[in-house]
């Protein structure tokens, strides 16, 4: 099985940690993992926000870029629902036959991490070892989109050393929403200091979620309170060991 | 657009007033709860809930896709049962057939059962410039009335009161409360009833709108839970209906899919206390004489619309209100329109289009979470229709000479990933401003637009490596797959 990264250039550009996460994972876990290196965005930002003309040149890309591969592997349940459920629409607005058939030839073979260790490589327990308390946010596009179910939660549960606490009202946005964070800030702010609210709450350690960005939002918020909480990818964790705590547990 | 809501401002304006009002916000929160739990609570006993989901939206759909010989049924129908059957075009055409129904009786006051389509055109306000009173009887409406207030929820429109406002308004609008009344739900409600009880006994004529019309019978359906509807649906000689298009069903069978699905996610019930339905008129049995205007306004260009036609299914139970995260902190009135919340932020630029600032603001109103489509009871994909609409709007702005901002930014985001040596470059340039301006492990102020980030939260710096440059200096060399080099 030829397995390639898609790291989201959102993780490329500001959380690079989290793409080395899933690479030392899938390693520990015997696979070798490619990192195409013409990949860019999957145009999720520009979809979103309504900018399907600009959009298509990248999905286009996005499938060129991954076509080779038996597997497409993505930290990333908003990107890899852009390219399941998006590109079809994107294809069908601009009647671009070509993307349409390209797109629909890849989307089996594109999964989130979660999906992708549970379902394609049958493993709950990665080993990893994380020694700390943790709750987790089922962001809106792995429940509601993806549908990745109790699959983080069974990831998590495997981990050695790791207490998990429940988040009250967990299935509550945290309110980023992409341009939705920017174009109506004080509600998006609002509606994620709830979000924190709740996380500080539990009184763990690490609030980990799927998507960088929604924790970027949460997680800027529990730095401005001086909340003393971490945010953290789902990866990071999965990727610590004994011997290797440096990085996610420091 | 409406005289009412007439220049509504763009939502992020009206939204960042709202989400200022804490006591509006802890109010919306207490009842968009309440209902919330309400509603899953009887969904949840339903084990072919997603089968009654899927039929409603087939229903509807067979419906919309045959609109045309559906209308004429209907009015087939209501015609041999011995009502009259108006078409009216838009909120003008419609107001203008009502105001003269109503001025051929002679009377001066009309009594109203709760309805969207006659506050979406705005009926009371045409009547009252023709002289003629509109009470409203649903104790809500009546609040939002009697307050000279504008509804903020389609279900409970007075959503945004709370009871000891709601004491003030009986004791200075409506004379006939007693003067020792307290906020107590029980006796506000019983100064209302005595308050209405007299009008329902006098009026002449009545007005509603219908929560659906039985194409193969020409019976139209209302749901309601005070009673009040039904004084006015059965008391007055003349009853006027004003229903929307889109309310056909095809046979009475398939109310048995409906009123499984309308109660139980509006009111969280299992049935709601009073359905009345009527077919023309019944000699000797209630009004006499029916009239049913049929009102498109807008609908027929929503029907237009390929993705967004789905919208035309909803039946206005407002779920998609209560599970709203936007909705929920800012409250009906931010959206500028009778129909809030989600439903509201597809409807209201599907029937008007998106020329105004409110209409091509409201699409972007929703952080795409995903709620209001999981608990529609006619499968309305509402995440899907807004970014659909977010298409349209940001068409609508292609070609001008100076581009907005955005337009820029967008267009230069996609040419910087148009190719992995520019996005390269562009994240080199990051990390030494990263380093720049980071203090302390986070970014706490940075210079417009991006300042709208962190007024309120924190901004991760830039790392000192791309995962890309990472990749390159570690692993590549022979392994970096096909794409392009580096």
């Amino acid at each position: 099985m030829r397995v390639a990264v898609f790291v989201t250039c959102f993780n490329d550009a500001l959380y690079p940690q989290t793409g080395q996460a899933v690479v030392h994972l899938l390693e520990r876990l015997g696979h070798e993992v490619e990192f195409p290196e013409g990949q860019t965005c999957c145009g999720q930002m520009h979809i979103n926000t309504g900018y399907y003309r600009e959009a298509v040149p990248l999905a286009h890309r996005f499938v060129d870029v991954f076509e080779p591969y038996d597997a497409v592997v993505a930290p990333s349940p908003s990107c890899v629902g852009a390219v399941r459920e998006q590109y079809q629409r994107i294809a069908e607005r601009t009647e671009d036959r070509a993307l349409a058939t390209s797109a629909a030839r890849i989307v089996p073979r594109v999964h989130e991490l979660s999906e992708f260790l549970v379902d394609v490589l049958g493993v709950e327990d990665v080993g990893a070892y994380f020694p700390h308390t943790v709750t987790y946010h089922p962001t809106c596009h792995s429940l509601r989109g993806l549908q990745v179910g109790d699959r983080p939660y069974r990831l998590l549960a495997a981990v050695r050393g790791l207490t998990l606490l429940d988040l009250p009202a967990s299935e509550e946005c945290c309110g980023f929403g992409g341009t939705f964070a920017m174009k109506n800030a004080e509600l998006s702010v609002a509606i994620g200091a709830d979000k924190a609210r709740h996380a500080h709450d539990t009184g763990a350690e690490v609030l980990c979620a799927l998507d960088n960005s929604c924790l970027t939002h949460v997680g800027g918020m529990l730095s401005r309170q001086r909340s003393g909480m971490r945010v953290l990818h789902l990866a990071e964790i999965l990727a610590s060991t004994e011997s290797n705590t440096t990085k996610a547990g420091r | 657009m409406s005289k009412v809501w007439l220049d509504s401002p763009a939502f992020p304006d009206a939204a960042k007033v709202a989400v200022r009002d804490s006591q509006l916000r802890h109010n919306l929160e207490r009842a968009t709860a309440t209902i919330r739990a309400k509603r899953d609570g009887v969904v949840g006993e339903l084990p072919d809930w997603e089968q009654l989901r899927l039929a409603g939206a087939a229903l509807k759909d067979e419906v919309l896709n045959h609109l045309d010989s559906y209308l004429v049924q209907v009015e087939e129908q209501v015609t041999a049962a011995g009502g009259h059957v108006h078409w009216a075009r838009d909120a003008d055409e419609a107001n203008r057939i009502v105001v003269e129904l109503v001025k051929a009786t002679g009377a001066d006051e009309v009594v109203k059962v709760k309805s969207m389509a006659t506050m979406e055109i705005e009926l009371n306000e045409a009547l009252a410039e023709a002289g003629i009173a509109a009470l409203e009887t649903d104790l809500a409406e009546l609040i939002v009335q009697l307050g000279d207030d504008r509804p903020s929820h389609i279900l409970v429109p007075a959503i945004h009161r709370n009871r000891s406002e709601i004491r003030e308004l009986f004791l200075r609008e409506m004379s006939d409360s007693p003067s020792d009344l307290s906020d107590e739900p029980s006796e506000l409600a019983a100064a209302a009833r005595v308050h209405l009880r007299r009008k329902f006994l006098s009026a002449k004529v009545a007005i509603s709108g219908g929560n659906f019309i039985v194409a193969e019978t020409g019976t139209v359906v209302v749901v309601e839970s005070e009673g009040n509807g039904r004084m006015c649906l059965t008391l007055p000689e003349t009853l006027i209906s004003v229903v929307g298009i889109e309310k056909v069903i095809p046979t009475f069978a398939d109310l048995e899919v409906f009123m499984q699905l309308l109660p139980r996610s509006s009111t969280g019930e299992r049935m709601n206390p009073y359905t009345s339905t009527w077919t023309g008129v019944t000699p000797g049995d209630g009004p006499q004489t029916f009239h049913l205007v049929l009102l498109d306004n807008g609908r027929t260009r929503v029907l237009a619309d390929e993705i967004g036609r789905q919208a035309l299914r909803c039946i206005r139970c407002s779920a998609c209100l209560n599970v709203c995260p936007v909705y929920e902190r800012t409250g009906g009135h931010a959206y500028g329109s009778v129909y809030p919340g989600p439903i509201g932020a597809i409807l209201n630029p599907l029937q008007n289009g998106t020329d105004s600032a409110r209409d091509a603001s409201l699409p972007f109103a929703s952080t795409l979470c995903g709620r209001c489509f999981e608990v529609c009871p006619v499968r309305i994909d509402i995440p899907e229709v807004l970014v659909h609409l977010r298409g349209t709007v940001v068409d609508g702005k292609r070609g001008k000479r100076v581009p907005s901002p955005e337009m820029a930014a967008m267009k230069a985001a996609g040419l910087v990933f148009s190719d992995p040596r520019w996005l390269a470059a562009a994240e080199r340039v990051a990390s030494l401003s990263g380093r720049v301006i980071g203090r302390k492990g986070q970014i706490s102020a940075l210079p417009p637009p991006m300042n709208v980030w962190t007024d309120a939260r924190d901004a991760p710096p830039p790392p000192a490596e791309s995962f890309r440059a990472w990749w390159k200096r570690s692993r590549a060399g022979g392994k970096g797959g096909s794409g392009d080099s580096l």
